[in-house]
């Protein structure tokens, strides 16, 4: 089984020298730390910026710089700053090439769910939906089932959905499933250190091909 | 050249204020948020106002203060979710909330402003968000994709935060906070700029100007500004 920061580093191999990269919020977050040697990428904060630097040093904070989590961060050599309108363009529009994203459920289908759970305080997608819409590649970090043992990677999402088909690669605690393209089926990929085939199987509800 | 140089908030939305009016306000979280402004219309008073901003503020500040006196009857907003007194008037059903994704309110607000009612995004397709919306297929280069139809934002006074303005309200923002504020300000009806330094005609390198004066109609400096940092992340210094 990965740790948080295992499953972080795995999601980190999927990136590629030259990529645009948008990190959601939590977990996803720390893939940051595990950039590989030799790959260059430059991540995008949907607020506005491209670019994104470390945490500052304490005493250097800037309440004028922050990340989409509203985080003080810096800049670097190659910062541009940009309004939310030009930002969304780039993702909208399919300029960037990587969205590493948490999520409460994923369907076999490709449906994600992560924004809303009924019945309790929503507080609002941001740019989640943007992001499954319009970024070229989309991975969900999330952990391989919910607190209360119910499979997270499901045959249909029961949540009201954040994007339809969208999702490319799911990295669990326990495994990698990914597909070729939108539209096909899920596979299994890898299988985290102790984890077998027929326990990913007890513990998984969607589809997927061994 | 037409004044449109205030002395203070109060001056500069002097005239301009209604019950149920339309207010679009500038910022992302606590940054880039049109300070002065939020606290003047707090004086104000006014009231049933529909609110078009990104968040919702946090209890005390931003936004916030128009929550606590109640001013507000409506937001829209795409996260809401720093803030105590704005859950406990949602759910007890005192203030209306419209959800957007981030990228389609930013793109409702640039519309608005440049005179385009509406326009289909992808963005929602399949989600609560499309519902009741105008769905079409068009050919794109990935095969035929269904998008929905998305209406311009315009407001009846838009708030906005730049770093610096030349007297023409030619503005520059700084980093991060310029976020929503540009689209916002050509989408006021009256666009109300509040700014941290003014500089001299001539001043601005034209090539480096954020927003042309064009959509500034009223202008001031504020004083002794406040922000607020919501989440104050840091690193260690490497031990030397």
């Amino acid at each position: 089984m990965w740790t948080r920061d295992q499953q972080a580093a795995r999601a980190a191999k999927e990136l590629q020298d030259g990529f645009y990269v948008n990190l959601g919020i939590g977990m996803p977050t720390l893939v940051a730390n595990f950039i590989p040697e030799g790959v260059d990428v430059t991540l995008q904060s949907e607020n506005g910026m491209l670019g994104m630097g470390p945490f500052p040093f304490a005493g250097e904070e800037d309440p004028d710089l922050i990340n989409a989590g509203k985080q003080t961060i810096t800049e670097l050599d190659r910062t541009s700053y940009f309004s939310s309108a030009d930002s969304f363009a780039m993702i909208r529009g399919g300029h960037i090439d990587l969205s590493i994203l948490g999520a409460m459920e994923v369907a076999d289908n490709g449906d994600i769910a992560n924004w809303m759970i009924p019945g309790k305080m929503v507080k609002g997608m941001g740019g989640a939906m943007d992001l499954v819409a319009g970024v070229k590649k989309i991975i969900v970090l999330m952990e391989h089932n919910a607190k209360d043992g119910s499979a997270k990677f499901k045959t249909a999402c029961t949540l009201p959905l954040t994007g339809k088909g969208v999702v490319d690669m799911v990295i669990s605690e326990l495994a990698v499933l990914a597909r070729p393209a939108k539209g096909a089926p899920f596979k299994l990929i890898e299988l985290a250190p102790g984890i077998d085939l027929d326990i990913l199987k007890v513990r998984t509800e969607g589809h997927f091909e061994a | 050249m037409a004044n449109k140089l205030y002395p203070d908030a109060k001056a500069a939305l002097d005239g301009l204020l209604f019950d149920g009016m339309t207010i679009m306000s500038g910022g992302f979280g606590l940054c880039g948020i049109p300070e002065k402004l939020i606290a003047a219309l707090r004086d104000a008073g006014v009231k049933d106002l529909t609110v078009i901003s990104n968040n919702a503020g946090v209890d005390g500040f931003g936004l916030g203060q128009l929550l606590e006196t109640r001013q507000i009857a409506k937001m829209i907003s795409s996260y809401v979710g720093e803030n105590k007194e704005f859950e406990r008037q949602y759910l007890a059903g005192e203030l209306q909330l419209e959800f957007n994704p981030q990228g389609t309110l930013a793109e409702r607000i640039r519309a608005g402003g440049a005179g385009i009612p509406g326009f289909y995004t992808k963005t929602g397709v399949g989600t609560l968000v499309a519902e009741g919306k105008e769905h079409k297929d068009f050919a794109t280069a990935s095969g035929t994709e269904t998008y929905i139809l998305e209406t311009g934002l315009v407001a009846d006074v838009s708030i906005v935060k730049a770093w610096k303005a030349d007297p023409y309200g030619n503005l520059i923002f700084r980093k991060t906070s310029r976020n929503f504020n540009p689209m916002m300000a050509t989408a006021g009806k009256v666009t109300v700029v509040e700014v941290e330094e003014l500089v001299p005609a001539g001043t601005f390198d034209p090539d480096h100007i954020h927003t042309p004066g064009v959509f500034v109609q009223r202008l001031f400096v504020g004083r002794d500004y406040e922000k607020r940092i919501e989440q104050r992340t840091v690193r260690q210094r490497e031990p030397a």
